[in-house]
């Protein structure tokens, strides 16, 4: 073989009995393997499909309890893919999300009333929650990311209880009772597009950005990280400013998530904005679609976030949802670990496997 | 390109078991060491003292002349030193052609790295399997895919530990065959292996290390016949053999 080898220096090509040929879909090319999979088509033509369906939604759903869900869905949209681009890729599983969630909100709440902000002045504060989400993230990861698996996973709630607690007690947050954000004068009739459309472009944003990351070097060293710290270090990958950056972006979008809902509901009481549920809800979402994929987190987003809120209305007592979520949390980690879109495809490669078997092609 | 790596007087400690007794080691520049012993007697803690993995207790690592004793795994890589474990530590979840791409790139672009990669992969004979999941591959190609990644980022130093190690015999020479080609070039290699054959017939210099202390050091001949191995790790019987 072959020539040049970047800066090293020139290889003889080998063989090894063990050999097998290049995998299905693959071209190889003079620089490298590159894809060909129909799948990927379809994969754009839903996305966009997707896209286009989520911003007709509230022009044809114009019932304000509908769009209502879909300000909320959405929002979880965001919320679940942050959470997956620090802890599905990571490996590090956060149960401590609401943090962030909650610091957004109440810094929107405070910030709206100490500046007398009203109306669409108030969505300049989204960013600048997400803002201080993420400052409060760095010495929380440099505490929490010291350690590892179950451990970091019990850090993380220990703090959200801190988090929780403070917000029950502290005076900047109105104790118990909470902090009202002034809801804007807006026409009724439309009151929830504004909302809508900041959340789906947020949703878009953070789902682009995972996209992004994924497939970035820092991607590739967050996911090395999931599956083998140790090796990673020993291959040059310096494991704590890749984990801080990851989490501290992820709160970001968490604030920033938790203060464009605080705002849509128009009040900050610390039993819903930092709810032990969330959390759980959002690794649900994440787990049922599939746990570090970027699909994943939206598809558990998009089915599980209206369900529980449709049931909620439906049901006046609300905790059958709440055992609902419960069940399926089981359901999912027993028999679809790998959560939905993963089994899914699997079974798909599986099926086409077959399919070439019964016509005598290789397999 | 390459440097001489050194332990001197390294001695490390597990709770009451001592690993590492003042223990001396040289992989010269450009020369194949072997580094033997029985089971326990402190090649991969030596292994993980030299690449930062486990501090020392007392003594000193160096590479070249620049100590290197305590510096974290990153950091030991970056200087130039790479290494591969007992049991196979690839990413299970991630390609193999992301396995390539995990390695720090050093003044490489992307396009670059990822030409090393595939040139790499096809040099150790498992680059049809760039796009499968790592988590698939038979550990002995797991083994490749160790030594592959290793060499990604150029390393001056590679230690392997145990690379024959439950592979097959065909797979044995072929592995064999690479590290001759890459030290061809002047890599320096360190290898931990309980195969003789594999170190004997590979190996410019090999050391052997008992109860954490270093027996014998010597070229593969000499050591074959040094009764001090014989007797702490070889065996009576290869005496015997050696006698014959």
């Amino acid at each position: 073989m072959t020539g040049s080898t970047g800066t090293g220096g020139p290889l003889t090509e080998g063989t090894v009995t063990e050999a097998a040929p290049p995998a299905p879909n693959t071209l190889r090319t003079g620089t490298g393997w590159i894809r060909h999979s129909p799948a990927r088509m379809l994969a754009a033509g839903v996305v966009t499909a997707l896209l286009v369906m989520v911003a007709v939604f509230p022009l044809v759903f114009t019932n304000q309890t509908v769009t209502n869900i879909g300000v909320v869905t959405l929002i979880f949209v965001a919320v679940a893919s942050a959470w997956n681009l620090f802890s599905g890729y990571s490996g590090y599983l956060s149960l401590g999300h609401a943090i962030f969630y909650g610091a957004g909100a109440y810094f929107l709440a405070v910030a709206a009333k100490d500046w007398n902000l009203t109306g669409s002045a108030i969505f300049w504060l989204v960013p600048l929650a997400g803002v201080v989400a993420a400052l409060i993230a760095i010495p929380l990861g440099l505490v929490a990311l010291r350690v590892r698996r179950h451990t970091f996973v019990v850090i993380t709630i220990a703090f959200f209880f801190i988090a929780q607690l403070s917000a029950s007690n502290l005076g900047i947050t109105g104790g118990s009772s909470g902090l009202i954000v002034p809801a804007p004068n807006w026409n009724p009739t439309t009151y929830n597009n504004p909302f809508y459309y900041l959340a789906m472009l947020l949703a878009a944003a953070t789902v682009a950005l995972s996209v992004v990351i994924r497939r970035s070097r820092f991607g590739l060293q967050l996911r090395a990280i999931r599956d083998d710290e140790d090796r990673a270090a020993g291959l040059g990958v310096r494991a704590m400013p890749v984990k801080l950056t990851a989490l501290v972006i992820s709160a970001f979008i968490t604030g920033m998530a938790g203060a464009l809902w605080v705002y849509f509901i128009g009040e900050a009481v610390p039993q819903f904005v930092f709810d032990p549920l969330f959390d759980l809800a959002v690794v649900l979402m994440a787990f049922f679609g599939g746990l570090g994929t970027v699909a994943g987190p939206v598809l558990g987003a998009l089915v599980l976030e209206p369900t529980q809120l449709y049931l909620t209305l439906e049901q006046s007592n609300g905790y059958e949802s709440e055992i609902l979520f419960g069940v399926l949390f089981l359901v999912v980690i027993l028999f679809l670990p790998r959560g939905v879109l993963p089994t899914a495809a699997e079974y798909l490669s599986k099926g086409r496997a077959r399919l070439r078997r019964g016509r005598g092609g290789t397999p | 390109m390459t440097a001489d790596l050194r332990a001197v007087g390294v001695t490390k400690s597990f709770g009451g078991v001592q690993a590492l007794a003042e223990c001396s080691l040289v992989a010269r520049a450009g020369q194949i060491t072997g580094l033997i012993g029985p089971n326990g007697s402190g090649k991969t803690t030596l292994f993980n003292v030299m690449t930062g993995y486990e501090r020392v207790d007392a003594g000193q690592v160096f590479l070249g002349e620049q100590v290197i004793t305590g510096a974290p795994p990153p950091r030991v890589f970056a200087l130039g030193v790479g290494r591969t474990f007992q049991l196979t530590r690839v990413f299970p979840r991630l390609t193999v052609l992301e396995n390539m791409m995990v390695p720090a790139q050093r003044g490489r672009t992307a396009r670059q790295h990822r030409q090393r990669a595939l040139d790499l992969l096809a040099f150790t004979g498992i680059a049809g399997h760039a796009d499968a999941l790592a988590g698939t591959l038979s550990y002995g190609q797991r083994k490749l895919l160790e030594l592959a990644y290793v060499l990604v980022a150029d390393p001056a130093v590679v230690l392997l530990d145990e690379p024959a190690g439950g592979v097959n015999p065909s797979l044995i020479i072929h592995i064999a065959d690479r590290i001759r080609e890459l030290n061809k070039d002047g890599r320096t290699f360190l290898i931990v292996e309980h195969n003789m054959e594999f170190v004997m017939g590979l190996c410019d210099q090999v050391t052997v290390l008992d109860s954490g202390a270093v027996v014998a050091s010597g070229p593969p001949e000499e050591i074959r016949s040094n009764p001090r191995v014989l007797d702490a790790y070889l065996g009576r019987d290869a005496e015997a053999d050696a006698d014959d």
